[in-house]
């Protein structure tokens, strides 16, 4: 008889080890689906996870991974904190979408002034437009305990709907022709978040995800505010006796993750992206739930899972054009990530054991 | 703009259209909370179905076989959920998050080649002498059988929920699992079964809107009524008869909102559509005071360990 037995203790070697076997697992049955679809499962696999790193075309490949993955990860940095002490942030798509049209907005206001303080205003802008959408349903929440899921989830269809608007309306770009969309900003000197060095993909994104990195990692490790959050999630009795404010907690964790979902709105359409238009956004927001599990919630798994996952979007692209995989598939074989993940956490949590329990 | 041009009968009827999809999602979800599980998926089950339910009916031509297609496939997907959460033992709302963005990508799969197809139409019951009535008539007696359908098994679960043993067990398992448990109900198995119901019914509200209400196939075209359906399990305090109220009010906004953007009222478009989501939240903010009615084990996870 096969039982499950509940550890005492949560195995720190599995807990590392199921990231691996979840995108091995998905490996094989993205494989299996791949090949359902009629195309040949190794290539296509060899296709996203050699391609872009090693393949002919690396050199063009390698730098898209950086412009991939920043935002992945500045955003998936905000949502683990908030995760970690049970509190659900799953609107970061919205927050994106705000903190793009803040920073842009910003921008935009200054042209065709040419200025050193215009980007760092817009930075400004944009962290302050993704934190004051999450403060929607922080505020919501602590004052009417009002459930923060459905709410910011709810808040990613409202800010679809304005970003339509204003790429109809308010930010549409005078000389466009009346097409929908912002000016350029890629030809806006002052509000280009260019390459800081050229051909890397490097662009102060990357840069502010590396620090978002950093800082994530101090505050959980060395900060009281991390050490709160942490014992809230793990044992929120303990946490209520020593004195843990759950209002202050639930507007910071909220806060900070849409000021870093906005931030990484803001980068995007200042740079890689380039202008405000109605299909802006790709479901970064969304797919960076995977990249914070997939880290297991720790800042520096969450910059391996954020490269990681910037690899199926580049190599899907590439299995898009030279397989004619659909799109659709690398969509599914990144959910497909997530339930391997969660399924075999069984592993980190219970041990598998045979035989009859034994009479205590 | 031209409010006249707005028919009251038509308005009621389209509302009631409007509302069942959230409604047969809404009550398969509440039965699953009162289980004392949260499933989160319910978007991707929905869409899902949606995208089952068209295919089959476009492939064999019977929408009533595209409807059943849809409830099997709506249930399917939530096996996956029940794995994770009843035997994987994964946190509920990671395992529901997980559902809703692997049934989005999985549907915008199955659909590539159905976007641009008609689906065959289901026909309005008609009732001799009662649909040929004015205004009642149309409002109450010219709809489709699944709508119907909505209605009767929200009486359904009513009933079973509030006058039947199998009812009383699944809320005793929902408010105390180790009590549960202690008197010898087995909790993992009543959970699993009322999470596949809820899929299932998950399935048909997402095959209502692909076959009835739109009626056509378009990626993600569920646009967050399992979202709304989750947040009206909420508004209806877990109680059945509430949640037909707040399907047709929230219906009633959709279907108000739509008349509206038709007539060219000096509101912009954008700020029309967004108000369904809106008003969910002003609802969700003005009830979420009472929490009492939740049940107790609502998102624990039970192992039978002792």
């Amino acid at each position: 008889m096969i039982r499950l037995e509940k550890r005492p203790q949560p195995s720190r070697a599995w807990s590392l080890a199921t990231p691996l076997v979840a995108v091995l697992a998905t490996m094989v049955f993205g494989g299996l689906l791949f090949a359902a679809l009629g195309k040949p499962p190794v290539e296509a696999i060899r296709t996203i996870f050699w391609e872009p790193l090693f393949g002919e075309f690396s050199f063009y490949y390698r730098p898209q991974l950086l412009v991939k993955g920043a935002p992945l990860v500045l955003i998936a940095i905000g949502l683990s904190l908030g995760f970690r002490a049970g509190i659900w942030n799953i609107g970061a798509e919205g927050q994106y979408i705000m903190g793009a049209i803040c920073g842009a907005g910003a921008g935009l206001a200054f042209y065709p002034l040419e200025a050193f303080y215009i980007f760092p205003i817009m930075v400004i802008a944009g962290a302050l437009g993704g934190w004051a959408w999450a403060m929607i349903p922080a505020i919501l929440k602590t004052r009417f305990g009002t459930n923060e899921i459905l709410v910011s989830l709810m808040l990613v269809y409202v800010a679809e709907q304005f970003l339509a608007s204003v790429s109809l309306g308010l930010l549409k770009n005078p000389e466009g022709f009346g097409f929908p969309g912002s000016r350029n900003l890629q030809a806006y000197d002052s509000a280009h978040n260019a390459e800081l060095i050229a051909g890397t993909g490097m662009h102060w994104g990357v840069v502010a995800a590396l620090i978002a990195v950093i800082f994530a990692y101090v505050l959980l490790n060395r900060h009281m505010t991390g050490y709160h959050i942490r014992l809230t999630g793990e044992a929120p009795r303990a946490a209520k006796f020593a004195g843990v404010n759950p209002a202050r907690l639930v507007l910071f964790c909220l806060g900070m993750s849409g000021a870093l979902a906005g931030l990484a709105g803001m980068f995007e359409v200042s740079g890689p992206s380039g202008q405000i238009s109605i299909d802006f956004n790709v479901g970064y927001g969304f797919t960076a739930i995977i990249v914070a599990f997939l880290g297991r919630l720790h800042p520096v798994g969450i910059l391996l899972a954020g490269g990681l996952m910037a690899l199926t979007y580049i190599g899907g692209d590439i299995a898009q054009s030279n397989l004619q995989l659909p799109a659709a598939a690398i969509q599914v074989f990144q959910g497909m990530l997530l339930f391997f993940l969660l399924a075999f956490d069984l592993l980190t949590n219970f041990r598998i054991a045979i035989g009859k329990p034994e009479v205590a | 703009m031209d409010l006249s041009a707005i028919n009251p009968v038509l308005l009621i009827a389209s509302l009631m259209v409007a509302a069942t999809p959230l409604l047969l999602a809404a009550i398969g979800e509440l039965v699953v909370e009162k289980s004392g599980v949260l499933n989160l998926g319910v978007e991707g089950m929905m869409i899902v179905g949606a995208i089952a339910g068209f295919a089959t009916a476009v492939e064999s031509g019977s929408p009533l076989l595209g409807f059943f297609a849809a409830a099997f496939a709506g249930a399917a997907l939530s096996v996956l959920f029940a794995i994770l959460t009843q035997f994987a033992q994964a946190n509920q709302v990671a395992s529901g998050l997980s559902l809703t963005l692997f049934g989005l990508g999985l549907s915008a799969l199955m659909g590539q080649s159905y976007v641009g197809v008609k689906p065959p139409r289901m026909g309005d019951i008609h009732i001799p002498v009662l649909s040929d009535l004015p205004v009642v008539g149309p409002i109450l007696f010219g709809h489709d059988i699944i709508l119907y359908f909505g209605i009767a098994l929200t009486a359904a679960v009513w009933w079973v929920l509030k006058y039947s043993r199998m009812g009383l067990v699944l809320r005793a398992v929902g408010e105390n699992h180790e009590a549960a448990h202690a008197l010898g109900y087995k909790v993992i198995r009543i959970r699993i079964l009322a999470i596949l119901f809820g899929g299932a019914c998950a399935g048909l509200g997402g095959a209502y809107i692909s076959l009835i209400r739109v009626p056509q196939w378009t990626e993600g075209m569920t646009a967050g009524i399992g979202w709304i359906a989750l947040a009206l399990v909420v508004f209806a305090s877990w109680k059945p008869w509430r949640a037909l109220l707040g399907a047709y009010l929230f219906g009633g906004v959709t279907v108000v909102q739509l008349n509206l953007q038709a007539a060219g009222v000096a509101i912009p478009v954008e700020y029309l559509a967004m108000s369904p989501y809106l008003i969910t939240i002003i609802v969700l903010v003005i009830l979420s005071a009472d929490k009492s009615s939740a049940p107790a084990s609502l998102g624990r996870n039970f192992h039978a360990s002792r």
